[in-house]
């Protein structure tokens, strides 16, 4: 007989759990899609991700989550702000980024993207806010794109968007505190 | 000591075969108060009855408890029964011994015990019922409707030609509705006008009915059969019995540039106005708001052309008052406009227009005269998308319903587009396509075959500006695995949705009927009665229901006039005396009623009225409740909220049902 504890959840559940979000709702529209800026980058744009999950299908979950679109997703909110339906897609990708890591199933063209926000997330543990060159310095060393956009580098020196020493910010230990109870 | 009869039915074998019902008899006979009892195959055939009207006679019983199927079946045939014998009918009861007891337990000892327990609380009811009279009311042979759309037009026309007088009330110049805006209509393209116009005249022309336009219901009181409804006349500032609707004063107003109702903002009109050329009746009026001499205090130029010195300026409203039997409310609907859409523009583009513009530049009467011209330069548009569901199926932003119309009207636009720009190209961005009609799916299927529409389908995000000035449409084909499509339109076309009309609440508020969360009228059963209210001898139309069609639409005013009809065709309404009674004793308590009032709060009928006890001189002793037994429907809400227990509603006072649910508890 099965008890209580012993249901272990369906990935389907985990996500809803996670995120909140009932994928039921979405009735395909497409409006998430029509409106969204990386969709033509996308392996699969927001509609279509939904739809995966809806089908509550593991083949389909394990495509969504070895997808490129849930990391090129920029958090920009456009879909949730248009759908009729209020399916909070963003927050279903924040919940499907850290579960591809569990899984271990990253997309390997989302490396560069991952490397990326690790670096502005060490920029801003470091400082307490964002060092653009911080940022850049950490980027490149973690992906060795070493000669990567260093032309528009002098550009943005010139205009100051690039200071050599980043800012700290005064309260740079209640930032400690945040990374240190999320862990990161 | 009352000599009640008790009758158990076999029904066939329906309740015999798990009740022992001689057993049930004889037990009843032993009951206090019962001078008879016996049992019997069938009791509702002829020989069964018979085997009543017989035992009331020889017995000279008082009162009556059959033991049969449920009261819903078999009551009026039994009660009817006692009547031919001389017997109150109410003073007949039914003991359900099938469906309470037969039908759901199994045959044994108990079940029949129960039976015997159902009788018995049925004789201790019956022992204290009283004989009741019908309730008669009579009935005012005339009818109101409210909305002179198309809906209003075929209900005022149906029950006029049946030979009852109607008042017809509409708050605009005209009477036509958005039918009269139409240009051509689904699944046939006829010419809206065309069909419409001729009723709208024969409604102006019908001897039994009398069009009030530019008139709103100001109040309405009383019940069915006796309403009482008090009516605003607005100033039209003309004298109808002078003015020959020359126009003369229209072509003269110097105030030409105010933005046309009937062309949705795509045309203009003057201050002194007929909305539309086919206008009924045919006589302007002057719009005050826009008017030069009410706002500035001087021009007059209308009246000094008019030839018959028609214009009558500073003329008050008027108040009516109309007796009348029902009410018919056709007040129809209105569209979304497109500032409601950000993500469209907000409106500032002018050519995004809304579906209803569209059927104006698509109309012969239009502002184009049917040419299909966009609004911002005049010229004929070679790329036309149409978006539906706008605002609609969007609990978001919009509504969740589906406002129904839109579909089957895009397919049109569509259709009407291509057939008079030939070089055209139209897309339409669907989500569904709802076609469920008669020749309707065969419609929406011409539109993409015969005349080449391109349906995508998925919803558009945006529709901006480009730096260029054209309009780009950012939608999405969700059939070619969610792509973005981009789409440069000359004009965008929104089928916005359907809602209730600004006013409708506080028009159901005046009428006492119901309304659904979104302001549109509620039916009194979805099914079963859809063009009834809630309140007695008020229906319903159109729609001022929930978006519809004109064949739905007209469906529904036509039953809802047969409904009228029905009514007004009865003298008196008989109705049944189960109705709540505030009870009266003799002085120096007149009645145990406290004149709290908390029944008329309560009453979901608006039934309770205040009743003064005076003295001999006049004045006033005590002030309280009575029931309008035209209004209660006997729910008996009031009983149950009554402090001092002054009232009880007749054949189920309070003493009745303790006694019965007593005699049943009381068993061990
Ligand atoms: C763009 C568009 C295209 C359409 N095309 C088609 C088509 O091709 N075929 C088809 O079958 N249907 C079509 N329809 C639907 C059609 O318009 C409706 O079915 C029809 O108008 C409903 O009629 P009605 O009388 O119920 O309401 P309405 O037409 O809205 O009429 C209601 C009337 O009541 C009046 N009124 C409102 N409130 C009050 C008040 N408080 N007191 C007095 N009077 C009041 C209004 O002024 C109006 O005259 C279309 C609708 C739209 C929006
Ligand atoms: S906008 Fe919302 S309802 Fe429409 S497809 Fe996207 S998630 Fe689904
Ligand atoms: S008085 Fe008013 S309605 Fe008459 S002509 Fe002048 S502006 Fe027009």
């Amino acid at each position: 007989m099965m008890t209580e504890n012993s249901h272990t959840p369906s990935p389907a559940e985990r996500l809803k759990a996670c995120s909140g979000v009932d994928v039921q709702l979405c009735y395909q529209c497409g409006k998430c899609t029509a409106g969204c800026a990386m969709a033509p980058e996308m392996d699969l744009p927001p509609s279509f991700l939904v739809r995966l999950l809806q089908t509550g299908s593991p083949a389909a979950y394990r495509r969504v989550l070895e997808s490129r679109s849930i990391w090129l997703c920029v958090g920009c909110e456009q879909c949730i702000g248009r759908c009729p339906k209020e399916v909070d897609i963003p927050r279903l990708i924040d919940c499907l980024r850290s579960e591809a890591q569990k899984e271990g199933c990253v997309s390997p063209e989302a490396s560069d993207i991952i490397k990326f926000h690790k670096s502005f997330l060490g920029s801003v543990k470091r400082n307490g806010r964002l060092g653009e060159l911080d940022l850049v310095v950490e980027y490149k060393l973690r992906t060795l794109h070493l000669f990567q956009d260093v032309d528009v580098a002098p550009g943005m020196l010139a205009k100051g968007k690039l200071p050599l020493i980043p800012e700290r910010i005064k309260g740079k230990r209640e930032i400690d505190e945040i990374f240190k109870k999320s862990n990161a | 000591m009352s000599k009640i009869g008790v009758f158990i039915c076999h029904c066939g074998e329906n309740i015999s075969a798990t009740v022992d019902c001689a057993r049930v008899a004889q037990a009843a006979a032993e009951m206090e108060g019962v001078a008879y009892a016996t049992d019997y195959k069938y009791m509702c055939s002829e020989p069964g009855q018979q085997l009543i009207r017989q035992a009331i006679r020889e017995h000279n019983l008082d009162g009556v408890v059959v033991g049969s199927c449920s009261p819903r079946m078999h009551e009026p045939t039994f009660r009817r029964a006692c009547a031919e014998a001389g017997l109150n009918p109410y003073l007949c009861e039914i003991a359900n011994l099938r469906e309470h007891c037969s039908w759901v337990h199994e045959k044994g000892e108990a079940t029949t015990q129960k039976a015997i327990d159902i009788v018995q609380g049925l004789v201790e009811k019956v022992r204290r019922n009283q004989p009741l009279t019908p309730i008669r009311v009579p009935v005012t042979k005339k009818a109101l409707v409210i909305g002179g759309g198309i809906a209003g037009i075929q209900a005022a026309l149906d029950i006029a030609n049946c030979g009852h007088r109607v008042i017809l009330v509409e708050k605009e110049p005209s009477i036509g509705g958005h039918m009269a805006q139409l240009s051509e209509t689904f699944p046939t393209l006829d010419c809206s006008q065309c069909i419409l116009t001729p009723r709208m005249v024969e409604v102006a022309q019908h001897p039994n009915i009398t069009l009030y336009t530019y008139a709103e219901v100001e109040s309405v009181e009383g019940f069915i059969g006796n309403f009482k409804a008090t009516i605003r006349l607005k100033a039209k500032s003309v004298d109808e019995k002078k003015c020959t609707g020359c126009g003369l004063c229209t072509t003269k107003c110097p105030n030409k540039k105010i933005p046309g109702e009937f062309n949705e903002g795509l045309g203009t009109r003057t201050a002194i106005y007929v909305p539309f050329p086919q206008a009924v009746p045919n006589k302007p009026v002057i719009d005050k708001e826009h008017c030069n001499y009410y706002q500035k205090g001087k021009c007059r130029v209308c009246e000094k052309f008019c030839p018959t010195g028609a214009i009558t300026f500073d003329q008050p409203d008027q108040f009516i008052t109309e007796e009348v039997g029902a009410i018919v409310v056709t007040t129809g609907f209105r569209v979304l406009p497109t500032s409601f859409f950000p993500e469209y523009g907000y409106g500032r583009y002018k050519d995004v227009i809304t579906g209803i513009q569209f059927e104006r530049l698509a109309s012969a009467s239009g502002p184009t005269m049917g040419e299909i011209r966009r609004p911002s330069d005049g010229t004929v548009p070679k790329k036309v998308v149409f978006i539906a569901c706008c605002g609609s199926r969007d609990p978001a932003k919009g509504i969740p319903y589906c406002s129904k119309i839109c579909c089957m009207y895009t397919a049109k636009h569509a259709m009407l587009y291509q057939h008079k720009v030939h070089d055209g190209e139209s897309t339409v961005f669907y989500m569904d396509i709802r076609a469920g009609g008669k020749n309707y799916e065969e419609f929406v299927r011409r539109a993409i075959e015969e005349d080449k529409v391109n349906y995508v389908r998925g919803r558009v995000a945006r529709v901006y500006e480009r730096a260029d000035g054209k309009l780009v449409v950012r939608g999405v084909d969700t059939l070619l695995g969610a792509q973005q499509v981009e789409i440069e339109a000359d004009m965008v076309v929104l089928a916005t949705a359907g809602v209730a009309n600004p006013g409708a609440e506080e028009l159901a508020q005046k009428l006492h009927i119901s309304y659904d969360p979104y302001h549109f009228f509620a039916e009194a059963h979805p099914k079963l009665r859809p063009v009834e209210t809630n309140t007695a001898g008020i229906y319903l139309a159109g729609a001022c229901q929930a978006p519809k069609d004109i064949p739905e639409t007209v469906a529904t005013a036509s039953g809802a006039a047969a409904k009228v009809v029905s009514l007004l065709s009865q003298d008196d309404l008989v109705r049944e005396p189960l109705v709540a009674v505030v009870n009266r004793c003799a002085p120096p308590v007149y009645s145990t009623c406290v004149g709290c009032f908390l029944c008329q709060t309560a009453c979901p009928y608006q039934a309770i009225e205040r009743e003064e006890i005076k003295d001999r001189q006049g004045r006033v002793i005590k002030t309280v409740a009575k029931v309008n037994p035209g209004l209660c429907q006997g729910c008996g809400t009031c009983v149950s909220f009554c402090r001092s227990k002054a009232i009880d509603i007749q054949g189920y006072s309070n003493e009745q049902m303790y006694a019965e649910v007593n005699a049943l508890l009381n068993h061990e």
